[in-house]
């Protein structure tokens, strides 16, 4: 490796809260590679990267560039090094225009002012040079995500960038926008760029990389030549074990209808639709999916489901177990039996500097069993926590460790602890293994089908296509706020299909997305 | 782990050595007798029997206020209405001091219940606020202090106020009303137990009672609590209740406690140091115990100090400042901790 453009040594990273996520990790680029980090999250992956563009100093390790030893203290040490990132959510200011954001900090000037022309044709003249074509006068939040990546991607150039990093870049888009995405990469590799592409889809590193470094727990586990590793042997070293993709789910038995939703319209206060006459059912031991890309009225889906429709303007009906829940606030809902894994575990699955303990029972605390007149029981507690954690394998020192110390996984293990083991007849869950690693993954999966066996009715929002096809017993595409097709055999729908119908390129009948109703 | 566990107490230490240092550096550069002064300073506190006294008699009010600041920072709200509060209910104890009639023993209990009822009911307006219309706390809590003592002191002025004493101060409180002292040859009176019991109450709530889950949930992650089905909005307007209270029934007890007459013509100040004891008891109860004797302690020694040296008591403000200053600094020792993480993490 004479030729190593960077290289990482021994780099090892603690974070203030206890949490190694780096330990003595090793790291090297060769010039013009598209080079993948791959690894399950928590590997370490994320910390290695940002080490790498200077927003995190490693507690320990060296950094060279081409032979040189560096000190990145921030972003723009590395820029101007000829590093550059498009992070996973992207840094783009919605409001302004393709063209300002790509300037963003190096405007350019005319007098006092802002010279607009100049910043169009600075894009311009950078899209033409790399052959990634954009608007420069659109608005980035009128942007579909892989425009606004593009966008991303060109303001790195912009600034130089010879090295590019792409931390999860294909994490929010289609199928078709993964191939436009890696069709340019190839392009930039041609022109002589450095790409390092992180990510945990393993199909896609064999597809466009050419060397692979794998991560877990913090420490490298190899490098390797891609061609020479198949996709097995490249999970074993990530996950440490053969990963078993199916599940042995038992044939479905529906009960009773759990939720239903009759001709729900939901409208912002500016009276723009966000979701129009939605129409399905959840029966008791039944999973329903709802597959869409983000931002097509699922969070407002969720939001109608759990309490959201007080105060709001909307009609339709929805029914909980049979009851009305429009004037419903969360609580109630609760009372139900509905439990609820949201989306985002930091900022509402989990307070982070509680403990563990506390975390588990914020939904149980109330009930009579865990009060003994004015006190709660602390025993009752310890032990019901203390077997939680025992069950559902969370990786932790003890019940009174923060939760905001344990990885991603181990934290949305706790999460779905507590909702699914009050024994909910309606769980609700929202992306529930959204950045958590594999093992995590299958473990959050197997609880559900677990639920699904014991007559729990499960509603599954996920934007992971491999999950929703594999999980749910029949699927829902949402598209701008509408249902647009239903299936009652996911497994046998390919990703392409849906990826047709999540785009809004195909439509079913509404005969066909009727049947999401009594599932005929 | 047994290092990064106690970092928080090896911190707060080090902030108090560190404040006290300078405090030393002063006193040598300000003093002819710079070894003396310092002895007054660390020692006189704990020379005689009435210098201890005076120490835990300032504590008093400081628990108070500091154990009624510790629950607001633990739910997360930034309130700083101790103060007027404390002031505000020691006219309304006084008012009842002077104007009721009752026996012994029920007549401080009731101008006491009376000054924490108070307390509690002002203290509810922010909380309302904030809970209803997501009003910044601490400005409404600081503009409720100027209104408070602005109201008190008029009710002084007109109401209260004694022709015949030759300063603006109240008439003379009824003799029934006072709390009996505790320790001869002291002026440590009743409050003391009255606070030390509040204070386990707090605890018992705040750690084994499910309002106090709710409380601590809120203030951790207010998201998290809403999601998880607490009221939140209840939660806040209950802590700036229990918090008003509080530091009412400090009020009320520091008047009946320690004076005749009611005399503060301007705000005591014992409601911005609560925030003081409360952070560095890290808003935890019990600590608030240790916390205020700490603060009262180097309060007399700087008092003697001006007293018996050269050096005038002005120079604790200083010592405040720096512990404010450092304990609130997020960076102060990082260094430090990052360097243990770092020694574990490759023990581990």
């Amino acid at each position: 490796m004479q030729n190593a453009l960077l290289e990482m040594r021994a780099i090892t990273k603690v974070y203030p809260n206890g949490v190694v996520a780096n330990k003595a990790v090793h790291f090297s680029l060769c010039e013009g590679e598209i080079h993948a980090i791959a690894g399950e999250n928590g590997a370490g992956k994320s910390t290695l990267m940002k080490i790498m563009f200077g927003m995190e100093e490693p507690s320990d390790g060296e950094i060279y560039i081409r032979g040189e030893k560096v000190k990145l203290q921030s972003a723009q040490d590395a820029i101007d090094r000829g590093i550059g990132m498009v992070h996973q959510h992207f840094m783009l200011v919605p409001s302004f225009t393709v063209a300002e954001n790509m300037v963003l900090g190096m405007e350019p000037r005319r007098g006092l002012g802002f010279n607009e022309a100049e910043a169009i044709r600075m894009t311009e003249e950078t899209a033409r040079k790399y052959n990634l074509t954009v608007n420069p006068k659109a608005k980035v939040e009128d942007l579909t995500v892989g425009m606004k990546q593009k966008v991303e991607i060109l303001k790195a150039l912009l600034r130089g960038a010879k090295i590019l990093i792409l931390d999860e870049p294909t994490a929010v888009l289609t199928p078709q926008e993964t191939e436009e995405l890696f069709r340019e990469l190839k392009q930039l590799k041609e022109q002589g760029h450095t790409i390092v592409f992180i990510s945990h889809k393993l199909k896609e590193v064999k597809a466009i990389c050419d060397r692979i470094t794998i991560m877990r727990g913090g420490r490298t586990e190899g490098v390797f030549q891609t061609a020479d590793v198949t996709e097995q042997e490249i999970s074993r070293l990530m996950v440490g074990r053969d990963v078993v993709l199916k599940y042995d789910k038992d044939s479905p038995s529906f009960g009773e209808p759990m939720l239903t939703v009759q001709g729900l319209s939901v409208n912002d206060p500016q009276g723009k639709a966000l979701l129009s006459d939605l129409s399905f059912t959840v029966r008791a031991g039944q999973i329903v999916g709802i597959a869409g890309v983000e931002g097509n009225g699922q969070t407002q889906l969720i939001e109608a489901l759990t309490g959201g429709l007080k105060g709001v303007s909307s009609n339709g009906v929805v029914t909980v177990k049979g009851a009305d829940i429009r004037d419903s606030d969360l609580l109630e809902i609760r009372n139900l039996g509905v439990s609820y894994i949201p989306e985002d575990r930091m900022r509402q699955g989990s307070a982070g500097d509680a403990s563990i303990a506390d975390n588990l029972i914020s939904t149980r605390y109330r009930s009579k069993d865990m009060n003994k007149g004015i006190f709660l029981k602390g025993s009752k507690i310890s032990s019901l926590t203390a077997s939680l954690v025992e069950e559902f394998k969370v990786r932790c020192s003890g019940t009174a460790q923060p939760i905001g110390m344990l990885s991603g996984g181990n934290m949305q293990k706790v999460v779905v602890a507590r909702e699914c083991s009050t024994s909910p007849e309606l769980l609700i869950a929202e992306q529930p293994t959204r950045g958590v690693d594999i093992g995590a993954a299958q473990f959050i999966h197997q609880k559900l089908l677990e639920l699904r066996a014991a007559q729990c009715a499960i509603l599954l929002v996920s934007a992971d296509l491999n999950e929703i096809l594999e999980i749910s017993d029949s699927l829902l595409v949402m598209y701008e706020g509408q249902i647009v097709a239903y299936f009652e055999n996911p497994a046998a729908v390919s990703e392409e299909e849906l990826g047709l119908y999540m785009l809004g390129i195909q439509r079913q009948d509404e005969q066909d997305i009727r049947r999401a109703v009594n599932h005929v | 782990m047994f290092k990064v566990k106690y970092f928080e107490v090896i911190r707060t230490s080090a902030v108090i050595v560190i404040a006290l240092a300078i405090a030393f550096l002063i006193i040598s550069l300000v003093s002819d007798q710079p070894v003396t002064t310092i002895g007054i300073f660390l020692l006189e506190p704990l020379s005689t029997k009435g210098h201890i006294g005076n120490v835990i008699e300032m504590a008093i009010p400081l628990m108070f206020t500091g154990l009624s600041v510790s629950l607001l920072f633990r739910a997360n709200m930034f309130n700083l209405g101790a103060e007027g509060i404390f002031y505000f209910s020691g006219v309304v104890a006084s008012v009842l001091a002077i104007h009721l009639t009752l026996n012994g023993w029920m007549h401080p209990l009731v101008a006491i219940a009376g000054g924490s009822i108070v307390g509690a009911l002002l203290s509810a307006i922010p909380g309302i606020l904030k809970a209803k219309w997501n009003a910044n706390e601490l400005v409404t809590s600081l503009m409720f202090n100027n209104i408070l003592f602005g109201v008190g002191l008029y009710l002084l002025n007109y109401h209260l106020r004694d022709a015949k004493a030759f300063a603006n101060v109240s008439f003379k409180f009824q003799e029934t009303a006072h709390l009996s002292k505790i320790v001869p040859g002291t002026r440590i009176h009743t409050g003391l137990i009255i606070v030390l019991v509040l204070i386990v109450v707090a605890h018992l709530f705040l750690y084994k009672t499910k309002w106090g889950y709710e409380l601590r949930m809120t203030g951790a992650n207010r998201e998290f609590a809403r999601y998880s089905g607490i009221k939140t909005a209840k939660v806040i307007i209950l802590v700036h209740l229990i918090a008003g209270f509080m530091a009412g029934m400090g009020g009320s007890v520091e008047v009946l406690g320690m004076y005749n007459r009611f005399q503060w013509s301007s705000l005591p100040g014992y409601g911005l140091d609560g925030a003081l004891v409360a952070m560095l008891a890290k808003n935890n109860p019990l600590a608030v115990i240790a916390s205020a004797l700490f603060l009262a302690y180097i309060r007399i020694g700087a008092d003697l100090m001006a007293r018996l040296s050269d050096v005038p008591s002005e120079m604790i403000s200083i010592i405040q400042a720096v512990i404010i200053l450092l304990i609130s600094a997020e960076q102060f020792l990082k260094f430090w901790k990052n360097r243990m993480l770092l020694k574990e993490a490759k023990e581990a």
